[in-house]
């Protein structure tokens, strides 16, 4: 270490040592780090030249969508890869030249920590401890410590295999921190993990804040959850779009967010507003529409002729309106290209939305309850789904969603009670009733070694579509997906966005009654989210009904009606305007759907622990 | 509902065959394995390495050494002076065997008394021993006829005369090969099987066909068809390189054998789906497939003969659907045989198929739900 610190230059020694009436140390410094793979014969640039600053006792969100390259930063800032060109520092280290002694420092956790599902609670703390040589006699505190913060102290002598998705993350984190890390890399902890469990990951980091001055970087694909840190660097394919306080990044946003409230249905307003020129993005949020103006193009009330009633209201800007605003220069064209293939199927979508209303359930479950042994995973649960209505199935893991969405898919047969799907019973002819649904999964579940085209003829076939009647569906998804230029690569080697609009297409090519997606744009950047909540709108308007199960709360904004479940009931029905109200309080006027989640679990958790 | 299953099966061969791993995997370690199993696998002796103590010295034990020495069978390694040498010898593996001819070996054979001769083996490997014990018997028979038949001696009362059928010179190439062909096409199609839908659990695209209209009873189909057309496929490549390139006669009816093979691929993929069934993840699928492939080698005769084996490993050896092909393929091969003389061997591997895939699709649906 002595001739480490000899050798770093003066500047870089100066800020591992932290000379005193400075600002916070910097714990990792990045100059023009850059990072290509070979995948398929081309070479993909992981990273394009990443400048940046974290520091000490400072929480630092990597913020970006899948595929930004926010594994590949951590990783080389762990010292498991090695940058192209370019230098990084950690805790005033040069990571390339001394990687074991960054690594003595730092606590990383990767995407799937490398917990021993066989073993317990505890022997999973014992061997990580052996692992990273924690004194015997300093092991009984520590892991007091970290069980009074993580809230596993109960569970100690569980299999770890047996934990739920968010405690097993928390014992992650528990395991990492055994020996206090002076930066702490934590790599998407809070992806695949529900809200309560979410904002108690958090809570344990914050914990972590007021105790020591850890540098963390904490990488997430939730948009929502950089508001949560000091700094941000807001990563997208490759490159750092900006870096700062997240209010740095609203503020540039300030003015510019309204609500937009008009007659005649917020999804034609919602496609009629994103065609507006001077909006750079218009999301459904309950019952309003979101809408975010360009720079210096103020709104009018009157900017809508055919919206003669739209009513504008200011709102704060949040930090996903700045990553769109940024993004909106480059990928404008395309979104409008896709709002263009959209207008016919979006002009009847009011006359047939109506007719929608009209039109009795497509889904019905009647008093389902389904169990496992002596567990009950489903408890006496009602509802109905009308036709052309998106509705969203939500709940904290091991709510119930998992087991009645594979009892709608008549995969699992209701211990009681009736399902009935597009008019079948799943009892009797649940191959029948699968003919009219389409399925799609946040995996976008593809063929990787089958090219597109195999893909789509795979789909098609297995839904009976056959001879002129399947060449014009492949040719409609080639079209309508703007698919045709790649049906002839593989699958697996599509970029993100392409692979989940060929998933769409797959689910869509018989053209189904019924669609259900399971969490299907978590993860995704923003404008392919938007891109692809306007064609659900689209199938919605044109009378296809849509059931979304999901714990990324964005998406329940979209949702005409909300389920929201806990311990295999329902806990709350409504639409998300009406569930937001509901968790209304003197001190929470304002609650946004992840404080209405919470808290309609929270409410419904009282009353069994009195 | 054919037409479904055939889209899956056309799947299942182009993701197996799109991938150049898994093509190359199908087509080389198999011929490769075939080509030094063809090689490797004898049971044949030849050139092994003796050692002769003569302590005779006479001619006719220098009659006898050379007929040793020239047979292909053995190689004389070493003639020795003492007996000092003979443990180190064997102890250090430079020879498998000694021969040691008493001092008075001629005088014995002049006086018309038994002239004994010692063989000592090299006991470790039992099977190598008992077969040099039998070439030197044959090589001491022949001598002491030719002896009887030149100095007028008494000849044996009785002279063993063996013709061996089918397999004249009682080559054991022509036991092993075809042997290879049940053993790889079992290999073969049970990973291809039992692979097939931990893979896609794995991948998530499982759940996507559950989904489908297709039913479970479909799905098993259109996941064990490819197995079928994978293992015939195969088959067939490594009958090809048995006829051709190894000169195994194949004296029956190909009917006979494609009817069996067909059978025996059946009953194999049904063990293959019901492994598939009951693994969430490749490396379970990999491990059952494994756990049942070691015992059925063993059980099957493929190398050491059910005959030689307790009864109750016999009966056990019933439930094994290798132990039916391998008889079949030899029949075939070997002894011209056609459809039906065959009907013993096939119907309990028909009936093993129903069963095995009964089982696997009872086991699929009990899984999915």
């Amino acid at each position: 270490m002595e001739p480490t610190a000899r050798e770093t230059d003066g500047r870089s020694s100066a800020a591992a040592g932290g000379e005193p009436g400075d600002a916070p140390p910097a714990a990792i410094r990045l100059e023009d780090v850059r990072r290509g793979f070979r995948s398929a014969g081309r070479t993909v640039q992981a990273l394009a030249g990443i400048t940046a600053n974290a520091l000490r006792g400072q929480v630092t969100g990597l913020v970006g969508p899948d595929g930004a390259g926010k594994t590949t930063l951590m990783r080389l800032i762990a010292g498991l890869l090695r940058p192209d060109s370019g230098r990084i520092e950690a805790l005033g280290f040069d990571v390339a030249r001394d990687p074991l002694d960054v690594q003595a420092r730092l606590g990383y956790m990767p995407q799937r920590f490398g917990l021993y599902e066989d073993l317990t609670v505890r022997e999973n703390l014992d061997l990580y401890a052996d692992l990273q040589g924690v004194m015997p006699e300093r092991r009984a505190p520590r892991y007091a410590d970290l069980m009074h913060m993580t809230g596993l102290g109960p569970f100690t002598a569980r299999m770890a295999g047996r934990l739920s998705g968010g405690m097993k993350q928390k014992l992650g984190l528990a395991c990492t921190l055994l020996n206090p890390p002076q930066l702490l890399l934590l790599d998407e902890p809070t992806v695949g993990v529900d809200p309560v469990s979410r904002r108690e990951l958090w809570q344990i980091i914050e914990h972590l804040m007021r105790e020591t001055d850890t540098a963390v970087l904490f990488s997430t694909a939730y948009l929502d959850e950089a508001e949560r840190c000091d700094q941000v660097w807001l990563l997208h394919e490759g490159q750092l779009l900006g870096s700062g306080a997240p209010s740095d990044f609203s503020a540039e946003m300030a003015g510019r967010s309204f609500y937009a409230v008009a007659t005649g249905g917020r999804r034609a307003l919602q496609a009629r507003l994103a065609q507006t020129a001077g909006v750079i993005d218009a999301v459904i949020q309950g019952g309003h529409v979101r809408v975010v103006m360009a720079a210096g193009a103020p709104p009018e009330a009157k900017m809508l002729p055919d919206f003669p009633d739209l009513v504008l209201t200011p709102t704060a800007p949040r930090f996903e309106d700045s990553f769109v605003a940024r993004l909106g220069g480059g990928r404008h064209e395309a979104v409008a290209a896709g709002s263009r293939a959209h207008s016919e199927a979006g002009a009847p979508a009011l006359a047939s939305g109506d007719r929608a209303a009209a039109a009795g359930p497509v889904i019905t479950v009647r008093q389902v309850t389904r169990r496992f042994g002596d567990f009950t995973a489903v408890d006496n649960v009602s509802f109905e789904v009308r036709r052309g209505e998106i509705f969203g199935l939500l709940g904290a893991n091991g709510a119930g969603k998992t087991t009645t969405f594979r009892m709608l898919c008549g995969l699992l047969p209701p211990t009681q009670g009736a399902l009935e799907v597009a008019g079948f019973d799943l009892r009797t002819a649940a191959a029948i009733a699968r003919r009219r649904i389409g399925y799609m999964s946040q995996r976008f579940s593809l063929y990787g070694d089958l090219t597109v085209r195999q893909n789509l003829n795979f789909f098609s076939s297995v839904y009976r579509l056959t001879g002129a009647h399947q060449r014009a569906r492949l040719a409609w998804a080639g079209e309508e997906f703007a698919l045709g230029p790649m049906l002839e690569a593989k699958a697996g080697e599509l970029p993100l966005g392409f692979k989940q609009r060929l998933a769409l297409a797959c689910a869509l090519m018989h053209d189904p009654a019924i669609l259900f997606l399971d969490e299907p744009t978590s993860g995704v950047d923003p404008l392919a989210r938007r891109e692809f909540w306007r064609r659900i709108n689209a199938l919605a308007g044109r009378g296809v009904t849509v059931l979304v199960t999901t714990h990324f709360l964005e998406e329940a904004e979209y949702c005409d009606r909300l389920l929201i479940m806990a311990q295999g009931r329902v806990l709350n029905e409504g639409t998300p305007d009406a569930i937001k109200a509901a968790a209304r309080r003197p001190d929470r006027p304002d609650p946004t759907m992840e404080e209405a989640f919470i808290a309609a679990i929270e409410a419904a958790a009282v009353p069994e622990a009195a | 509902m054919s037409r479904q299953i055939l889209a899956l099966l056309v799947k299942e061969l182009l993701a197996v065959l799109a991938d150049a791993r898994s093509r190359w995997l199908l087509i080389g370690p198999p011929l490769i394995q075939l080509v030094v199993f063809g090689y490797a696998a004898s049971f044949d002796l030849s050139h092994v390495p003796i050692a002769i103590y003569d302590q005779d010295g006479g001619e006719a034990s220098r009659d006898l050494i050379a007929r040793f020495a020239g047979s292909p069978t053995f190689a004389v390694e070493a003639v020795l002076r003492s007996s000092r040498r003979i443990d180190e010898l064997i102890d250090s593996r430079r020879v498998e065997a000694v021969v040691v001819l008493d001092q008075g070996f001629s005088r014995d054979l002049h006086t018309g008394k038994p002239a004994p001769v010692q063989v000592i083996v090299d006991g470790r490997n039992s099977n190598t021993g008992l077969l040099i014990e039998g070439y030197a018997g044959t090589i001491l028979t022949d001598f002491g006829l030719a002896w009887a038949a030149d100095h007028g001696g008494a000849p044996p009362a009785a002279v063993l005369d063996m013709r061996a059928l089918y397999n004249q010179t009682l080559d054991s190439h022509w036991f092993i090969i075809p042997g290879i062909v049940a053993l790889l096409t079992q290999v073969i199609t049970l990973l291809v099987v039992g692979l097939s839908v931990a893979r896609e659990r794995e991948l998530g695209t499982f759940d996507q066909l559950l989904v489908t209209p297709l039913r479970p009873i479909d799905i098993l189909l259109g996941k064990g068809l490819p197995g079928l057309v994978i293992g015939l496929v195969e088959a067939s490549v490594i009958i090809a390189v048995t006829v051709l390139w190894f000169h195994v006669p194949l004296r029956g009816s190909l009917a006979a054998l494609y009817f069996g093979l067909l059978l025996f691929v059946l009953a194999v993929t049904g063990i293959g789906l019901a492994i598939s069934a009951l693994s969430a993840t490749q490396q379970q699928a990999l491990l059952g497939a494994f756990l049942f492939m070691v015992p059925s080698i063993i059980l099957s005769g493929f190398a050491t003969p059910i005959a030689n084996m307790p009864p109750w490993v016999q009966d056990l050896t019933l439930l094994n659907p290798m132990r039916y092909f391998l008889v079949i393929v030899r029949a075939v091969f070997l002894q011209g045989a056609d459809l039906s003389s065959l009907g013993s061997q096939l119907w309990p591997m028909a009936a093993m198929g129903l069963t095995t895939l009964a089982m696997a699709g009872w086991l699929f649906r009990r899984r999915m739900t």
